[in-house]
């Protein structure tokens, strides 16, 4: 058997109970009908511009994607450098470092430029 | 490693796979109960209450019966919600949540029904690698929940949820680095053989204390657990999940507690071995006794969680995101370029004693000329801030007129320009701007706590 094969066989499990979970729900609990009840929680106005479709967030959370993206992809070559790094040696030091001083340039550049500040 | 092999893994009769995979989701419910019970229990100890001791002896099924409960409960799905995504999103929350446990490491191989077992799902060379994934796949079911309830609170607190996730994210991904650097793989069944003579966790100490960090943030859990603080965002991403959907996201709360405590059990305090004094007894890491060790240690950080929960209020949103952004991850960076050099050093360079001296001179001349370079801007930075004091000192003096506040409405006689301080001129206490000028006009920043 393949070894990805049992997390399939976990995750159908951890799937059929959720999803059984969310559709028995309908069905056990009772209903009373009562228009105001279906309003999205406010202060009873309907919100303007409605989230779906019109919706409007601040930039800061766009940004915030943005650095993660970047940092993630720098993990994704911190990790086999890491894990092969007895055999890399001193070539592979001195590789990694460079990458990690040209990301740090950018990532300063941000700091300074006040990209990560929240107020 | 072949046909898709790896060790022992992969070679289990198919009956057996599905039994781990059922053994697994039975312990998380139960976990995840028992969990929900005990941290109720234990911070109303902290609160002086006495919590749930009703249902079941000692109230241990008090967890259990609030699941019923709910799922008597009305569904409401508010007019405006995108119904599609709404209904998946609990799902993919619980389902991630759930999954990410297959190559968590119970304990070592022992014998089921006469069949030579690892006591974990199935384990593979890039398996933190696959908790990280599947963690990222369970922030979907975050920001789709706070998408499509179709109202305001759910959909900020699903943005804020998620910031606060990625970023925290990077955090812990850099804390594994240095872990994956001294045990040469990623394999979680192999990282715990190579902590044998002594855990990550006391070799590699600020990585584990990065990783604690920031496996609360992760979890959204005390005191990062702004994307439920109910003054600004009623229940953040789930607001208008109700019934069993609603349970659905608990679930995977907890499950992820749970997770980030066995991932940080298994990358540093040593997984299923035994403890120290334990350790001298030869039996301890042999049978099903590293399984109690698993369960004693995975308990230990969820009693964590809540003592932090009992214990530290919480952050305010920029000092939480400046944390993770400005501290966390230099901090994480700069360990790992210490390691790695270390590391190397050790393995690789034969040093002389003079050539160590050397470098550790040459690396303290660099040091100390950081130091002198990051003090004269501090300095010129004290001088800029004096100035602007005695500014508004000058001003505070003057009594306003009509003329000098270009303000609609007119100062009031006798009235003076009241200075309160800016987060770029604030000084902080014990900093260089002279005292007497501050005083005179700002109150300092302790008189205005208490």
């Amino acid at each position: 058997m393949n070894v990805y094969t049992p997390i399939f066989i976990l995750g159908a499990l951890a799937f059929g109970f959720a999803a059984f979970s969310v559709v028995i729900a309908g069905f056990t609990g009772p209903k009373r009908y009562n228009r105001a009840k279906y309003d999205a929680y406010e202060c009873g106005i309907e919100p303007t511009p409605q989230p779906i479709g019109g919706g409007r967030f601040p930039v800061k959370y766009y940004l915030t994607a943005m650095m993660f993206i970047i940092f993630d992809i720098e993990l994704v070559f911190l990790y086999p450098w890491a894990v092969a790094f007895d055999q890399l040696g001193a070539f592979g030091l001195v590789a990694m470092m460079l990458f990690l001083l040209n990301l740090a340039v950018p990532y300063v550049y941000e700091w300074r430029r006040g990209g990560l500040e929240w107020d | 490693m072949t046909g898709g092999q790896f060790g022992l893994f992969g070679s289990d009769p198919w009956w057996l796979v599905i039994g781990k995979a059922v053994a697994i989701f039975g312990l998380l419910v139960l976990l995840t109960l028992f969990t929900i019970w005990w941290e109720r229990r234990v911070v109303s100890r902290m609160q002086n209450r006495i919590g749930p001791n009703r249902v079941g002896p000692f109230g241990l099924l008090q967890s259990l019966m609030d699941g019923f409960k709910l799922a008597f409960k009305e569904e409401v799905i508010p007019k405006a919600a995108h119904v599609g995504v709404y209904w998946i999103a609990p799902v993919i929350s619980a389902t991630a949540a759930f999954i990410a446990f297959a190559v968590i490491p119970f304990g070592p191989t022992v014998s089921v029904f006469g069949v030579e077992t690892p006591l974990q799902l199935t384990d593979f060379p890039v398996s933190v690698l696959y908790v990280l994934a599947i963690a990222s796949i369970g922030v979907y079911g975050l920001v789709l929940a706070g998408w499509s309830s179709g109202s305001t609170y759910p959909l900020l607190g699903g943005l804020r949820s998620t910031a606060q996730v990625i970023s925290y994210e990077i955090a812990m991904g850099l804390s594994f680095v240095a872990v994956f650097i001294y045990a040469g793989s990623m394999s979680t069944s192999q990282i715990v053989l190579a902590q044998q003579p002594i855990w990550f966790a006391v070799i590699l100490l600020p990585s584990f204390l990065i990783y604690v960090t920031s496996m609360v943030g992760e979890t959204n859990r005390a005191p990062f657990d702004l994307p439920e603080a109910e003054g600004e965002l009623v229940g953040g991403f789930h607001t208008e999940y109700s019934s069993l959907k609603f349970a659905m996201f608990f679930l995977a709360e907890y499950i992820n507690m749970v997770t980030v405590s066995a991932l940080a059990t298994t990358l540093f305090l040593g997984g299923y071995l035994a403890p120290w004094p334990l350790s001298l007894w030869d039996g301890a890491n042999t049978g099903w006794f590293p399984v109690l060790w698993w369960v004693l240690k995975v308990q230990l950080f969820i009693f964590v969680f809540i003592w932090l929960r009992g214990t530290l209020p919480r952050l305010r949103y920029d000092q939480f995101m400046k944390f993770g952004w400005k501290v966390l991850i230099p901090v994480a960076l700069i360990w790992i370029v210490i390691v790695s050099i270390a590391r190397l050093f050790r393995t690789d360079v034969a040093l002389t004693n003079t050539e160590l001296l050397v470098v550790g001179a040459v690396s303290i001349a660099v040091l100390l000329a950081a130091a002198w370079l990051l003090q004269v801007r501090s300095d010129r930075r004290a001088d800029k801030r004096a100035q602007a004091e005695e500014d508004h000192a000058r001003r505070a003096s003057e009594v306003l007129t009509a003329a000098s506040t270009g303000h609609p409405v007119p100062p009031l006689p006798g009235q003076r320009f009241e200075y309160t301080p800016r987060r770029s001129t604030v000084t902080v206490p014990g900093s260089t701007a002279p005292a007497d000028s501050t005083e005179a006009v700002a109150p300092p920043q302790e008189d205005r706590d208490a």
